[in-house]
């Protein structure tokens, strides 16, 4: 294993942000109402430049140290502990989670600062704040774990931060439903993930075969009997690592930190690639079973097939929030994850598949889904999902490096793109269906400029970074023998670009309607409150471009969506890829297992040009439509196929079949268990209780008459015979003498008889 | 030829006994009763006499046959008084109609 | 500091044995009856905290290493039944103590009054028989300390049923509208578990004897036949001597008594299909004793199976082990959808202790040092958060007088520290990481993985339905908008915040440094883990 960097003060990097979240969540309403907003939002975004300094000067650290060593790793204390089973708080700084921790901290500085102009009327802008910070705080712990509880950790993190934002106004009961249900989708995700770790540690840990014959079995000659070893009295770190089995120096065995499962894996001496490969679980290949589990989770958090609905309802939350959350970070942490356990994925074609494939089906399916949206942020939020499929389409090919490319890429223009709708919703008054704005160009120019460059990205023209991170990856996709047959990758590649010519339409719609088409149609959109009633009507109304601290931002990421191009420039221009270089220590792991066929630059170039026909078929047909407004044709359309559009308009009814099957399967569930727990436990209970109230009466029964009516029988007859015999004593003498007689001749006769 | 022996007189005092008894028994008269006591008394002074005749010789029967009546006779001055008081008190010397003290 | 245990146990006996003096004392003494109210306020106070000190002071002083019984004070007691005073600490019951050093500590400050939000038409419970209140607190306290620490099983019996008694009296007196109902229910439930417990108790003690090894003597020296010691017990099990006693009803001796225990702990726990007499219990109970009740007396089900299901009979656990694992899966998923059902606030926590001690009896079946630990620190967090739960329930409650979930709606407006609490209870209990449900629900899937992979797959299925439940709840009664009912609800007291804050912080710190425990409970468990994989 390569060396490892050990470094101090890594842990400021999330630690500032979560300091600013506990500050503005306990002091902040107070700074609030004493020194106004600037004190708030001071707090928070010093809090993210901090950090962002801090994660930049480790970047610098790594940029210092050679390539093969760089591994910033730092351990801040053990956290949980028990047998074998070991997890430190700990981060680890590798080229991957450098990147993913620069796009975080810079995107969410920018994000932050934005939101103090797009946030401003907020009455609980600390609330906001303090969420965002805390959100920033997990992210960096997914990002920067350097295991899979603390990256879980994060993964929570996120989606916690995630419901408390899109329910952020949460007066509005339909915005909490909406965080309720990205919350609850995300756990079926979180509940694949954690079942997927748990049989890979279950895995490299070799079977236990229990009680039966009370102890641990060893197979393949692999040491699995140390996995649930106890550490003895006195066990300190030192001496469960001395305790680790080992096979060839390699310390091997069920671990939850990436780099030693890399390591136990990769090095084939310690024989755990072939016990991996070999072992079932359920009579399912386990790295497969694994691995498609944890792309489970990674389909809950980045909104795949099937649980992508959460997404679009998520765009409740305030605009920011969009943008950072659920466009530039924290939906990409699927992607993230997949990308950091490449090596695991690399060995199983059929999880490498299902990614792939998910991936582009998602991506055409919500593209699709994109087309007739009116909500300028509905648009922007299946984009993302589209977007998002992109990327599982390049980490499921094995091209991890351009997955992740397209990551960064799509972390500035989506961003831009979201804060960019953001700044038109407030231009219009809080409006955001599209049918209502129009004409916007002339009232918002940095606006509509930086929408047009992000849209230009997104679109895929070779000028802005979106183009040769989507290129690189479909022409992997084309070239990959990583899947299950060879012919699936083509299938891939054609359907990708189908999906690629339909983001190009819908972007450049959403671009035409918001911006051109005629003059602004905008009536009062929900802005009265917001503006109050004083102003003159007409005043109030015409759109306004925002603030310099929001248009600020959208140059700045639009800048970024553009010079990110210098990171991949395309091997087939005959540039190296920097950041295909840079991210090399990580995707090494998997280099010897994946494999792309050399189809020739030639055919690549060719492909490039298709990419930029479809996109610019895509653009001009949008601008047929939708650049005057006066186009009949899309209204007529819509007419003659309103079964279809309403099919498509209504997402495919995704959301109804769950509520009418697994919502509703799991409400008649707990009714059934309630209704079991009222009538029949308690039931029983309560008969049990009748019962022994039965046997209590039966008893009460067999004391009072039969126990009690012996003894009152006993009484009874004393008095009875007693009133008998009154009877002789009659007090008349002649009687008395009568029976003394009666007796003494009595007894006389027997006394003769006797004898 | 009829001798005269211990039964003869034993049956003379069982007779006397019998028809004191009855007289007892039967009648309501307290005198009557009295009457039918000092029968019984003398049909045991009967049998006194003629076990003292027939069994030990001596005087022996006829001392306790003597006794007995002097005792009869203090009986029967003891229960003319209770029969006169008896009387008094109810107005009659039917012993029935004295039933006070019945339980 | 000797007898460390003991001024533990009977400090807080002591306070309750004070104030019924104050109470005897009173006519002497002509007090006015305001002063004895305070005056046993004052007494319970000082003598809980005090217990709760020393528990502090156990846990700077335990050496988590060692794995024998530590703070031992041994005597004999009644000389004729061999039995004895003995009282100790290990890694099993060390963790059960200080958090009931703790949580009683917290229920008595949540049984002082509070002076500002007096309603006249509902007065509160605290201010009704003050002193007869405290004085059944402070003895179920003591009980409790005694039941962990007790290591002589008649002294263990005598404890267990000596915790009955206040309890019944705490809930059918101090309770709600139903609280004979649920007394009665509750008393009848446990001490059906007792007679059990009792009759095991007795078994154990005639089957045990000397056997080559294990030399029985009591703690003066002087041999003894038969003994209630537990870890002499232990011993003998372990060394296999149950197995080979007479048979009983036709049943091996050992699983015969083994069941017996069980059941009288698993009603504790309490265990699937005996939990039904806890969320009467609670639901009718006044706050601090719902906040014992679940922070508490729930743990004594899962210590029991530990120290002498587990402890004293590993042959029996191994054969009935699935069985737990089942029951154990059972009341995680049962119990999470009959949390989505109720709308009673007070009703749907209870039924999540239900949830989650099921967390305990999978973790316990697995048998790995995961599972175990898992298990353990699970009893930890779950007595931490269902506390805190509890006591936010009776933040509502005290000023809403019900409970019906339907009945707020956008509290969140008025009353947001108590909301952002409530989150935080809520979250921590869903298991969401960096809280501390979290680690042992994870520790106990970990573990329980290797031996019961179905059932593991089952339980953790109820993640998504805990999620639900509690989300949903939020939502009906703290988001939307604001019920014009509660428009002048206050927010949370000085006397809560004493209370909720600490439990809050404690979540969070165990969320994040969860060894702190573990190092306490790791030793002895993975002891036991060998034990029962019977690989010593």
């Amino acid at each position: 294993m390569p060396n490892a960097v050990e470094i101090h003060w890594a842990w400021l990097i999330p630690a500032l942000p979560a300091l600013g979240a506990f500050a503005n969540a306990t002091i902040g309403k107070k700074l609030q109402d004493r020194l106004g907003k600037g004190a708030v939002h001071g707090i928070a975004v010093g809090a993210m430049v901090l950090s962002t300094a801090v994660a930049w000067a480790y970047f610098a650290v790594m940029l210092g140290t050679p390539a093969e060593d760089r591994y910033l790793h730092q351990t801040l204390w053990p956290a949980f502990a028990a047998g074998s089973l070991r997890v430190d708080l700990a981060f680890a700084l590798d080229p991957l989670s450098m990147m993913m921790t620069l796009v975080v901290t810079n995107i969410a500085t920018l994000i932050h600062v934005y939101s103090i102009g797009y946030m401003a009327e907020e009455p609980s802008y600390w609330r906001f704040f303090s969420y965002m910070n805390l959100f920033v705080f997990s992210m960096l712990l997914l990002v920067m774990g350097s295991n899979f509880v603390i990256l879980f950790f994060g993964w929570e993190g996120v989606g916690l931060c995630s419901y408390l934002l899109i329910s952020f106004w949460y007066t509005d009961l339909d915005k909490a439903r909406a965080g309720m249900k990205a919350f609850v989708v995300n756990r079926f995700g979180d509940f694949a993930f954690i079942i997927g770790l748990f049989a890979l540690m279950w895995g490299l840990g070799g079977s236990w075969t229990g009680q039966k014959s009370g102890g641990l079995s060893l197979r393949d000659g692999y040491a699995a009997s140390a996995v649930y070893a106890p550490l003895h009295d006195g066990a300190t770190a030192a001496e469960a690592e001395a305790m680790t089995p080992r096979e060839h120096g390699i310390a091997v065995g069920p671990t939850l930190d990436f780099r030693e499962l890399r390591a136990e894996i990769l090095a084939p001496e310690t024989g755990i690639l072939t016990h991996l490969k070999t072992t079932t679980i359920f009579g399912l290949p386990l790295v497969a079973f694994v691995c498609i589990l944890l792309f489970g989770g990674a389909t809950g958090k980045s909104a795949q097939i099937p649980l992508y609905v959460w997404l679009p309802d998520a765009m409740a939350g305030p605009t920011p929030v969009s943008a950072l959350i659920h466009a530039a970070t924290m939906v990409t942490a699927g992607v993230y994850m997949v990308a950091r356990l490449n090596f695991l994925f690399a060995l199983s074609p059929a999880a490498m598949t299902v990614v792939a494939a998910v991936g582009t089906l998602t991506a055409i399916f919500a593209a699709a889904i994109g087309f007739f949206q009116v909500d300028i942020k509905k648009v922007l939020a299946y984009s993302t999902v589209s977007q998002l499929g992109y990327m599982f389409m390049g980490v499921g090919v094995g091209a991890t490096w351009a997955g992740c490319y397209h990551l960064l890429t799509h972390a500035f223009f989506k961003a831009c793109l979201f804060l960019g709708s953001g700044s038109v919703i407030l231009a219009c008054h809080h409006e955001q269906d599209m049918r209502k704005m129009g004409g916007l160009k002339d009232h918002t120019p940095i606006t509509r400029w930086t929408y047009a460059v992000a849209t230009l990205a997104i679109s895929g023209f070779p000028v802005a970074a979106g183009f040769f991170s989507k290129d690189e990856i479909l022409w992997k996709t084309f070239t990959t023998e990583n899947l299950a047959a060879p012919w699936i990758g083509p299938v891939l590649w054609f359907v990708g670009l189908v999906a690629a010519a339909g983001t190009s339409f819908y972007m450049w719609r959403s671009y035409y309607l918001t911006f051109w088409s005629g003059s602004y149609r905008g009536g009062s959109g929900h802005g009265e409150h917001a503006h109050g009633g004083e102003e003159g009507m007409h005043e109030a109304h015409a759109p306004r471009e925002s603030p310099v601290v929001m248009t600020g931002v959208l140059l700045a990421l639009a800048a970024g969506a553009v010079l990110a191009s210098v990171l991949g420039l395309p091997s087939a221009w005959g540039f190296t890829p920097i950041l295909e270089s840079f991210l090399e220590p990580v995707t090494s792991a998997s280099r010897d297992l994946l494999h792309f066929s050399e189809p020739g630059r030639g055919l690549e170039l060719f492909f490039m040009l298709v990419s930029v026909g479809v996109a610019t078929a895509g653009w001009l047909v949008a601008a047929w439509l939708y650049k005057t407004g006066e186009n009949p044709r899309p209204a007529a359309w819509l007419a003659k196929y309103a079964g279809l559009h309403r099919v498509v308009f209504n997402k495919f009814y995704v959301d109804e079949i769950y509520a009418a099957t697994i919502l509703r399967a799991a409400m008649w569930v707990k009714d059934v268990a309630f209704w079991f727990d009222v009538h029949v436990i308690d039931g029983l209970v309560n008969f049990v209780g009748v019962v022994v109230r039965f046997v209590a009466n039966v008893d009460g029964a067999i004391d009072r008459y039969v126990v009690d009516g012996l003894v009152n029988l006993t009484a009874e007859a004393v008095l009875a015979s007693g009133r008998g015999l009154r009877k002789l004593q009659t007090g008349r003498i002649e009687n008395y003498l009568m029976t003394a007689l009666a007796g003494a001749l009595a007894f006389v006769a027997i006394n003769y008889l006797v004898h | 030829m009829l001798h005269v022996g211990l039964a003869h007189f034993l049956a003379v005092g069982a007779l006397l006994f019998a028809l004191g008894a009855y007289c007892v028994t039967t009648r309501k008269n307290a005198v009557g009763i009295l009457m039918g006591v000092e029968l019984i008394l003398n049909a045991a002074n009967v049998n006194f006499v003629a076990f003292g005749h027939y069994s030990w010789g001596g005087i022996h029967g006829q001392v306790f046959a003597l006794f007995v009546i002097v005792l009869a006779a203090a009986e029967a001055a003891v229960g003319l008084a209770i029969v006169l008081t008896l009387y008094r008190h109810y107005k009659t010397i039917d012993v029935t109609r004295a039933e006070r003290l019945e339980g | 500091m000797p007898h460390l245990l003991t001024y533990a146990i009977f400090a807080p006996l002591a306070g309750s044995a004070a104030i019924v003096l104050l109470v005897l004392l009173r006519p002497l003494l002509r007090l006015p009856k305001e002063q004895v109210d305070s005056a046993s306020r004052l007494f319970a106070l000082v003598s809980s905290g005090l217990s709760f000190a020393l528990t502090l002071l156990l846990w700077a002083q335990f050496d988590g290493a060692r794995t024998g019984p530590q703070f031992v004070d041994h005597a004999v007691w009644i000389r004729g039944f061999n039995i004895e005073y003995f009282v100790g600490a290990d890694g099993i019951s060390i963790a059960m103590i200080i958090l009931s050093g703790l949580i009683s500590f917290i229920a008595t400050i949540a049984s002082m009054p509070w002076w500002v939000h007096d309603d006249p038409q509902h007065p509160h419970f605290s201010k009704r028989m003050v002193p007869g209140y405290l004085a059944l607190l402070l003895l179920l306290q003591g009980a409790m300390l005694g039941v962990f620490c007790a290591l002589d099983f008649f002294l263990f019996y005598v404890f267990w049923e000596l915790m009955l008694l206040p309890m019944y009296f705490l809930i059918g007196i101090w309770g709600g509208p139903r609280k004979e109902y649920a007394a009665i229910k509750f008393f009848l439930y446990t001490l059906a578990g007792s007679v059990l417990m009792l009759l095991a108790v007795i078994g154990l003690y005639y089957g045990s004897r000397s056997i080559p090894g294990v030399p029985l003597a009591l703690a003066d020296g002087t041999p003894v036949q038969h003994t209630f010691n537990m870890l002499a017990l232990a011993q003998l099990g372990q060394r296999g001597l149950f197995q080979t006693l007479t048979s009983l009803f036709g049943y091996r001796f050992d699983r015969v008594v083994w069941l017996a225990l069980f059941i009288g702990f698993a009603i504790k726990i309490p265990m699937f299909p005996f939990h039904t007499w806890l969320p009467d219990a609670h639901v009718e109970a006044p706050t601090p004793i719902s906040v014992i009740l679940a922070g508490v007396l729930l743990k004594m089900g899962g210590y029991g199976i530990l120290r002498v299901n587990f402890g004293i009979l590993p042959e029996a656990t191994r054969f009935f082990a699935d069985m737990i694992a089942v029951f154990g899966t059972i009341n995680i998923v049962y119990g999470a959808f009959v949390c989505l059902a109720q709308k009673d606030l007070k009703k749907l926590i209870a039924y999540s202790s239900v949830s989650h001690m099921g967390f305990v009896l999978l973790g316990m079946a697995a048998f790995t040092p995961q599972a175990l630990s898992g298990a353990m620190l699970q009893m930890w967090t779950h007595g931490i958060v269902s506390a805190m739960l509890f006591l936010i329930v009776g933040v509502l409650y005290d000023r809403a007088h019900h409970r019906e979930i339907e009945g707020f709606g956008g509290l969140a407006a008025r009353v947001p520290e108590y909301t952002a609490l409530m989150g935080l209870a809520f979250f921590a209990s869903m298991g969401l990481p960096g809280l501390c449900g979290f680690v042992s629900e994870f520790m106990v899937f970990y573990g329980t993985f290797a031996v019961y992979q179905t059932l593991v797959i089952v339980s953790a299925s109820a993640v998504i339905i805990t999620a639900s439940y509690y989300l949903w709840t939020i939502q009906r009664m703290f988001l939307g908008k604001l019920n014009e009912k509660y428009r002048d609800l206050a927010d949370v007291n000085w006397r809560e915040r004493l209370t909720l804050y600490p439990l809050g912080a404690l979540s969070i710190f165990f969320g994040f440094y969860p060894q702190a425990v573990l190092d306490l409970v790791n030793g002895s468990l993975q002891q036991m883990s060998h034990v029962l994989r019977g690989a010593f």
